[in-house]
């Protein structure tokens, strides 16, 4: 199983049902792809993500309509600092997908999916309160592991492991 | 789906109703789970969980370690399914580093991974009959996981907190006569189900305590991201193991039940069955196993056998490197996902080529299953949110992380 170089050529990967669907519904949406150790990634647009995320759970020959998880990254203090992940499965062709979204680290923020999957909820959340990403249109964005009252986002990087800040 | 988008923050609007405080310590609640419940006499209009009193940051301590070091926070996240936990990070970092486990590793992995299983049905099934008012299942239940933590101690010297898988393969041989004792175990297993399912499935004071109380439909657990039997008991036929298979299941023959009702009756009957067909999937493994080295050769990765380090200068270099330095892992991203007791669990690995992993995040199946908890009690009677929450089985250390 030795490593295989990961391939990001648009050209070659368009074949994909998740890309196909992605650039037939506007071209300018995808960014890039990745596809990695048997693992597809697309880069999306981040104005763009909500509407893809429901084109991707409605597309009719493979549709994307279980949302696996959502995270978050922090790459400081390289910009655009956050990418937010979600991993997309589908059901019923036993496939994932995984969208990635770049944020700047200025004022990280994105359109919630909530909309889409209600059980984008929790894991929202916990990305607000642990990375400081704002979600427009969560209707219940608050800290969900860290104390109400808690200062600062303990995953960035630029807070500390161990020791008061 | 307008019924699923969460409440906001829960303020008594008329003299109608009252706001109930439940948890975070509370005997029902499985851990520190605190619930805010507005209700209404009985009924309960809204619920609000409230979730954080066990978070410890895993996350974050993660990206200080080295590969090797994250194996026992990982039993941590879900102490009642360590093997499942370690299996998940194991693959993960298997798969960025590319390298391939010989089959005896797989087929113990999956072996243990299966005994890991029963014993987290097990001690769900105790605590949520107990819940309920039966007692006698409890004590049958400890009775039977006794025995399956004596073979964990067996193959890794703890109880609890195993550690027993490695990336590269499994930390030991097992000992002798290991596999007797766990032949014993599958002969006897499948009469003592027929034990719990004789105090409940039949009992007229469980099944009216159970059917038909908060439903999930199939829609509503797909959309809120639920996960294994909470998903299967709405009807959705999906199981990492046969579907996307990792670690060698798809060697093994084994039924994946699948309820329709989705309500707690029909969640219990899944996990039921579940014990059974994971004890059938233990003996598949014990008649099946090969033979052969329990660690992949990768001696950068891997660390050499206690006789080799004492004898051999080279296999000492490599000892000590890794211990010391770690193992670099190839520059990538991965998420692996396994069918944990509770459903998926994923891991999402993030290597910068260093030896310690970037990023380390685990998709906890509860902290998904857990939203299900305000569609499944709302508009039904306070005395059935503590049925919902025992039948989506959470473990909070999972859902805080």
């Amino acid at each position: 199983m030795a490593l295989v170089p990961a391939v990001t050529d648009l050209e070659q990967l368009k074949g994909h049902p998740a890309i196909s669907r992605l650039i037939s519904w506007n071209p300018q949406s995808v960014e890039g792809v990745k596809f990695d150790r048997d693992e597809m990634t697309i880069y999306v647009e981040r104005s763009a993500l909500r509407e893809a995320c429901a084109l991707l759970r409605d597309a009719a020959n493979c549709p994307f309509n279980y949302l696996s998880d959502i995270t978050c990254v922090d790459w400081y203090p390289s910009e655009p600092r956050f990418e937010v992940i979600y991993h997309l499965l589908s059901i019923p062709n036993k496939e994932r997908v995984r969208l990635k979204v770049r944020l700047s680290g200025e004022t990280p923020a994105l359109e919630s999916v909530i909309s889409v999957w209600p059980g984008a909820n929790y894991f929202e959340r916990e990305i607000f309160d642990l990375f400081g990403v704002r979600f427009s249109g969560h209707p219940y964005l608050r800290r969900l592991l860290m104390p109400e009252n808690w200062e600062g986002h303990p995953l960035r990087k630029d807070y500390p492991v161990e020791g008061y800040r | 789906m307008a019924h699923l988008t969460p409440t906001p923050a829960l303020e008594p609007g008329q003299d109608k109703t009252m706001i109930l405080n439940m948890g975070p310590q509370h005997p029902s609640t499985h851990g520190v789970l605190r619930l805010i419940l507005e209700i209404d006499g009985e009924t309960v209009v809204r619920l609000l969980p409230d979730i954080g009193y066990l978070h410890t940051g895993i996350e974050k301590t993660c990206e200080a370690k080295f590969y090797h070091q994250v194996v026992p926070l990982t039993d941590r996240i879900d102490y009642l399914c360590p093997m499942t936990n370690n299996l998940c990070y194991v693959l993960a970092v298997e798969k960025l580093l590319g390298i391939e486990i010989p089959p005896k590793a797989q087929w113990l992995r999956v072996m243990m991974n299966e005994l890991t299983r029963i014993n987290s049905h097990l001690v769900w099934l105790g605590t949520h009959a107990l819940d309920l008012g039966a007692m006698t299942v409890f004590l049958y239940c400890f009775r039977e996981r006794e025995d399956v933590l004596r073979l964990f101690e067996a193959v890794s010297g703890q109880r609890m907190m195993t550690s027993y898988f490695r990336v590269g393969g499994v930390a030991l041989e097992p000992p002798l006569g290991f596999f007797d004792r766990v032949r014993d175990f599958a002969n006897r297993f499948p009469s003592k189900v027929d034990e719990y399912e004789g105090l409940l499935t039949g009992n007229p004071i469980w099944v009216m305590r159970t059917k038909g109380v908060a439903k999930l439909s199939a829609e509503d657990a797909i959309a809120l991201s639920a996960s294994g039997p909470t998903l299967r008991g709405s009807g959705v036929d999906f199981d990492l193991r046969r579907d996307m298979p990792y670690s060698g299941y798809d060697n093994f023959k084994f039924k994946v039940p699948v309820g329709k009702d989705g309500d707690v009756f029909t969640r219990y009957m899944l996990r039921v069955q579940e014990l059974r067909e994971s004890i059938g999937i233990v003996e598949q493994a014990l008649d099946g196993m090969p033979s052969g080295p329990v660690k992949a050769n990768a001696p950068k990765v891997v660390l050499p056998d206690r006789e080799k380090m004492k004898t051999e200068m080279e296999a000492l270099i490599y000892h000590f490197k890794i211990i010391t330095e770690g193992f670099a892992v190839p520059e990538g991203e991965v998420y692996q996902a396994v069918e944990s007791p509770r459903g998926e669990m994923g891991y999402y690995i993030v290597s910068d080529g260093s030896a310690k992993p970037y990023r380390v995040h685990m998709r906890a199946a509860c902290l998904a299953n857990l939203q299900t908890l305000p569609s499944m009690c709302e508009g039904h009677l306070i005395a059935d949110v503590v049925a919902a929450i025992g039948s989506i089985d959470i473990v909070l250390g999972e859902i805080d992380r």
